[in-house]
């Protein structure tokens, strides 16, 4: 028990009870007056030019309300997506958009319509890229980095031989462009008893969000009202703005639930823009509603990886030093950065007392890329754990023993700045971990029944967890009733409701008496963060502090002005402010809003802080006189990176005879400081066991080579895990140990609790096969079965696009 | 585990119903449906959720067509619009069935019973809509409503179903959340309150 009213209580968030009788509204169900319907065509070819449009066919057609091209819309800098475009970069790209009166004409519509494309060369392989003489995804040159330093196209080519060496494993020797390093590499290898060295492949797939993204769009009065498919709520704003070429006070977006984001709706997207523009052309509503196909196409997926890795480890399994080279395939818009964001993780999971990290990022014509719950941590989160295990056997230590010498703690130091972090606690998550699982008397078990054999695994997972620098805003009206401003998108996370009771602890209120406003701009909400990268619980929770504090003051001062004394007189409880030493003598929360109407100034908005954003200054404004308002911007201390770590424990039994294995226990561990909302918590830890049985042996994105075409597309070709691929129950946990830096201690969890899954299981199947690595996710049964019988696998090292 | 709601049966059910699994099955459906104008009874009445609605239908109309954009009934979703998901399942006869794979007509003796038909008129929940508030089943919520219909019709079919009875019955609806264990800890508190 932790003595708090509100923190580290279950709770029903207020949206659930939408989801589960179908009164939600997703994008999709919302309708306007006079909306009509769009459909897009979309490109056949991973990389051409259009050449010429031939309209003619429904221009007698009953039923069109319009049509909508790239030439109507404003250029977009290359490699940044376009709404549509004349030169498509990967099979599926929208093209051009028909509107009509509902979208069975508008699909008509689409199909005969005719579009003539010039094919330029494509490339669905990074290292076909690489070589000298491939083919460039886009003209403007093959390999893109985004970076501080300054972004932009390179041409980066390795001689025939490079390639040739890397492809068949060896230490890649080709240029790179994306290179830190930190510690004396030369020495920690010197240092080393053990060097292992490992080619690894980590095939990039859809994130596949079960929401087919939709977007309905329309303008009064110069202001565009989005309702749109987000993870974000207010972060979305100034990137809508940015589209639409309006001002921030002019765009209106309604998400009050998303189906799904993954990290593919965490900022303003095209399609987004897509029917707002349509919408202005034709003066009416435009409701875009894309196929599950064309979500393939759109909807974003995780970065592939062609890599090698060597790490040295001491006697005592401490690792003195990691190298690593990473070939990233950013598809053709170049969204990514998943190979640097590797290397971090390897900085702070692992710890190496020497490091390097180098990365070329190469264009493909391939399904755009984007974040994807652990961008760049939860792919080398598969990767490491065998090469943990090969050193423990080799150095003849316990496989959870070589963990704990390197487990991050407060003292650890992270990425190529070796900057501190706010605390970490991993040996202890391992050690609960470990004891809940089982780990000595499954690990001393006999292994063997048959052709039946177990397999233990340990995973760690981690990503930055926290940011700070946002606004909170909490109004009390003079009805007594505490309105909760939430910026947060709705993810499914619940987060966006759990942080908001930081401000009901500082307030020391009832939670019935709370509401949450939430899920449009206009119930005035402050600017928030993205509502992805882990980051919410803790940023949030401190916006929400802070501006709970702020009411809380401004409660005593009115009771102050009020009732005499000065505010250090007063405190707060039961929704009362109250003279210390004289309880009687106080007022109610709803009579100290009623005295905030009559006070004016900061009390009731008409005033506000000079360093909030101008998304929260428009929402004062707003409601401005209607209570008390608490509105501040989070400027608490704020110093190191705020680390989400997870460890997880999984028991496999593998059939040597079908290549395949049934997950007989997996426990997880959650190292996020307090725990604020102990079920949002668990359906976060096994939502992520869930993503990380996907990303060990089902989920891939195959390409043909011929044809750049995408050979699976849908849930199942996707190898989305369902109740079958997983186990019917999964144990969770928490170290619950309080960060210093949030005011009630909690940090995110979101995208380690997937690294320490998929962790799990890599180390799991190795150890059902005497230390097997296939350094390559996913490990499907046939791979298995090809090692057991020993036969050569289907692929070369380096390979990808194999099913 | 109840074998009218395995998946192969209900797929195999899908294909003799003669319905193409196409991505835009409901619009190419519906397209078709103009060459057959005139043939087929387009002004129809359907029992959804024990009102007889009357309701003007394409011959090749797909259920969850009619029931998101004929009916206003949006809480059964369209996620994969080719049997692969779940999200469009509603009960036709107490069955759980894939509504984005059955076409309207076909169901027009039939009672048809969506999620927005379970919540009683005193605003009782179904106790599955409630076990899975209490068990915080849905994270994203665009599956829930299926998820809910696949358990509705398990616990109709088997009201003491075993936790691995259940995860059998329910392996039709897919959750890219990942939200299984929590479903399944639901079914088994409905389950139990049921009983």
């Amino acid at each position: 028990m932790n003595g708090y009213k509100h923190i580290g209580k279950d709770f029903i968030p207020p949206d659930v009870i939408g989801k589960v009788t179908g009164k939600a509204k997703f994008a999709e169900d919302f309708r306007a007056d006079g909306m009509v319907y769009a459909r897009v065509y979309t490109s056949s070819m991973a990389h051409g030019r259009v050449t010429g449009i031939d309209t003619s066919a429904i221009a007698e057609m009953d039923g069109i309300v319009g049509i909508l091209t790239a030439d109507d819309l404003p250029p977009v800098e290359p490699p940044n997506a376009p709404m549509l475009t004349n030169t498509p970069v990967y099979v599926g790209e929208p093209i051009l958009a028909v509107a009509a009166v509902d979208e069975k004409t508008a699909e008509d519509a689409i199909a005969r319509i005719k579009v003539q494309i010039e094919p330029l060369p494509f490339v669905v392989d990074p290292l076909d890229s690489l070589i000298e003489g491939g083919p460039d995804a886009r003209e403007e040159g093959n390999v893109y980095l985004r970076s501080p330093e300054g972004s932009g196209f390179r041409n980066v080519k390795w001689t025939r031989e490079q390639i040739d060496e890397f492809r068949a494993g060896k230490q890649p020797t080709g240029e790179a462009v994306n290179e830190w390093s930190y510690g004396d590499l030369d020495k920690g290898f010197a240092d080393a008893a053990v060097i292992i060295e490992e080619p690894f492949v980590t095939t990039g797939y859809a994130h596949m969000s079960m929401e087919p993204r939709t977007c309905m769009a329309y303008w009064q009065n110069g202001t565009c009202y989005l309702y749109g498919s987000a993870q974000s709520q207010s972060f979305m704003i100034p990137g809508l703005a940015s589209m639409l070429e309006v001002e921030q006070k002019n765009v209106v977006l309604v998400s009050e639930n998303t189906g799904g984001g993954f990290g593919s709706k965490i900022s303003a997207y095209p399609v987004m823009a897509l029917p707002a523009w349509f919408a202005k052309k034709i003066g009416r509503p435009v409701q875009l509603r894309i196929t599950r196909e064309q979500e393939y196409y759109v909807g974003s997926a995780r970065v592939g990886f062609q890599g090698w890795i060597k790490v040295g480890f001491a006697a005592n399994g401490r690792v003195t030093a990691t190298d690593l080279f990473i070939v990233e395939d950013l598809g053709p818009n170049a969204t990514g950065g998943d190979g640097s964001s590797a290397g971090g993780a390897v900085s702070i999971v692992y710890d190496p007392e020497a490091m390097r990290y180098r990365g070329v990022p190469v264009l493909t014509n391939t399904t755009p890329r984007g974040a994807q719950r652990g961008p760049g941590q939860n792919q080398i989160a598969a990767v490491m754990p065998p090469i943990m295990d090969r050193a423990a056997r080799e150095l003849n230590l316990d496989r959870l023993e070589i963990r704990k010498a390197n487990a991050a703690h407060s003292g650890t130091t992270i990425y190529e700045e070796q900057e501190p972090v706010t605390s970490a606690y991993m040996k202890e998550a391992l050690d609960m971990g470990a004891e809940m699982f089982g780990w000595e008397a499954k690990r001393d078990r006999p292994r063997r029944k048959g052709n039946k054999v177990i397999g233990l695994g340990i995973g760690q997972g981690y990503h930055s967890a926290g940011a700070d620098g946002f606004d909170g805003l909490v109004r009390i009206t003079p009805d007594g009733v505490i309105h909760l401003h939430s910026g947060v998108g709705n993810l499914g996370t619940y987060s966006y409701a759990s942080t908001t009771r930081s401000a009901a602890e500082v307030l020391k209120c009832g939670w019935n008496n709370c509401v949450i406003e939430r899920g449009s701009t206009e119930a005035n909400l402050p600017w928030s963060s993205y509502q992805a990268g882990s980051n919410t619980t803790f940023t949030h929770s401190r916006a929400n502090f802070v501006a709970a504090m702020d009411a809380v003051r401004k409660i005593k001062e009115i009771a102050a002005a009020t009732l005499g004394g000065s505010a250090v007189d007063y405190d707060i409880a039961d929704e009362r402010v109250f003279r210390i030493g004289n309880p009687a003598q106080g007022m109610t929360y709803a009579e100290v809003a009623r005295r905030a109407v009559q006070l004016g100034g900061a009390y009731s908005g008409e005033t506000w802080p000079d360093d909030i954003h101008e998304v929260t200054q428009r929402a004062v404004q707003n409601i401005a006189g209607t209570g008390l308002i608490g509105v501040a911007k989070d400027t608490l201390r704020m110093e190191g990176v705020v680390p989400g770590l997870a460890v997880a424990f999984a028991e496999i039994e593998l059939d040597l005879e079908t290549g395949k294995y049934d997950i007989l226990d997996y426990v997880a561990i959650a190292e996020c400081g307090t725990v604020v909302h102990p079920q949002g918590l668990a359906a976060q830890m096994k939502g992520g066991a869930v993503w990380g049985m996907g990303m060990a042996s089902l989920e891939r994105h195959v390409y043909d080579p011929q044809n750049g075409l995408p050979a699976n597309i849908g849930y199942h070709q996707c190898g989305i895990p369902g109740y079958l691929d997983t186990p019917s129950e999964l144990r969770v946990g928490a170290v619950d140990l309080p960060d210093p830096q949030s005011p009630f201690g909690a940090r995110g969890i979101g995208e380690p609790a997937m690294g320490c899954s998929v962790a799990a299981l890599t180390s799991a199947i190795a150890d059902a096969l005497d230390g097997h690595i296939f350094s390559r996710t996913p490990i499907s049964a046939d791979m298995i079965v090809n090692h057991v019988s020993g036969r050569e696998q289907s692929f070369k090292p380096l390979q990808i696009n194999n099913f | 585990m109840n074998p009218r709601l395995s998946r192969r049966r209900f797929l195999k059910a899908v294909i003799a119903s003669g319905v193409a699994a196409a991505t835009t099955a409901n619009l190419s459906l519906a397209h078709a449906g103009d060459r057959a104008k005139g043939a087929v009874e387009r002004l129809i009445s359907l029992n959804v959720n024990g009102r007889t609605r009357r309701v003007d239908v394409l011959p090749q109309e797909t259920l969850a067509y009619t029931l998101r954009y004929k009916l206003g009934l949006t809480g059964t979703k369209d996620a994969c619009n080719r049997a692969e998901c779940g999200a469009c399942t509603v009960l036709i006869d107490d069955v759980a069935h894939y509504s984005c794979s059955t076409l309207t007509h076909s169901v027009k003796n039939r009672a048809v019973l969506t999620v927005e038909g379970l919540q009683r008129a005193d605003g009782q929940l179904h106790p599955v809509q409630q076990a899975f508030i209490d068990e915080l089943a849905p994270q994203c919520g665009f599956c829930t409503p299926g998820q809910v219909m696949a358990a509705v019709a398990l616990l109709r079919a088997n009201p003491r179903p075993s936790r691995e009875e259940a995860r059998q019955a329910m392996a039709g609806n897919l959750c890219r959340c990942g939200a299984y264990d929590q479903y399944l800890n639901g079914i088994m508190r409905a389950s139990e309150r049921t009983a």
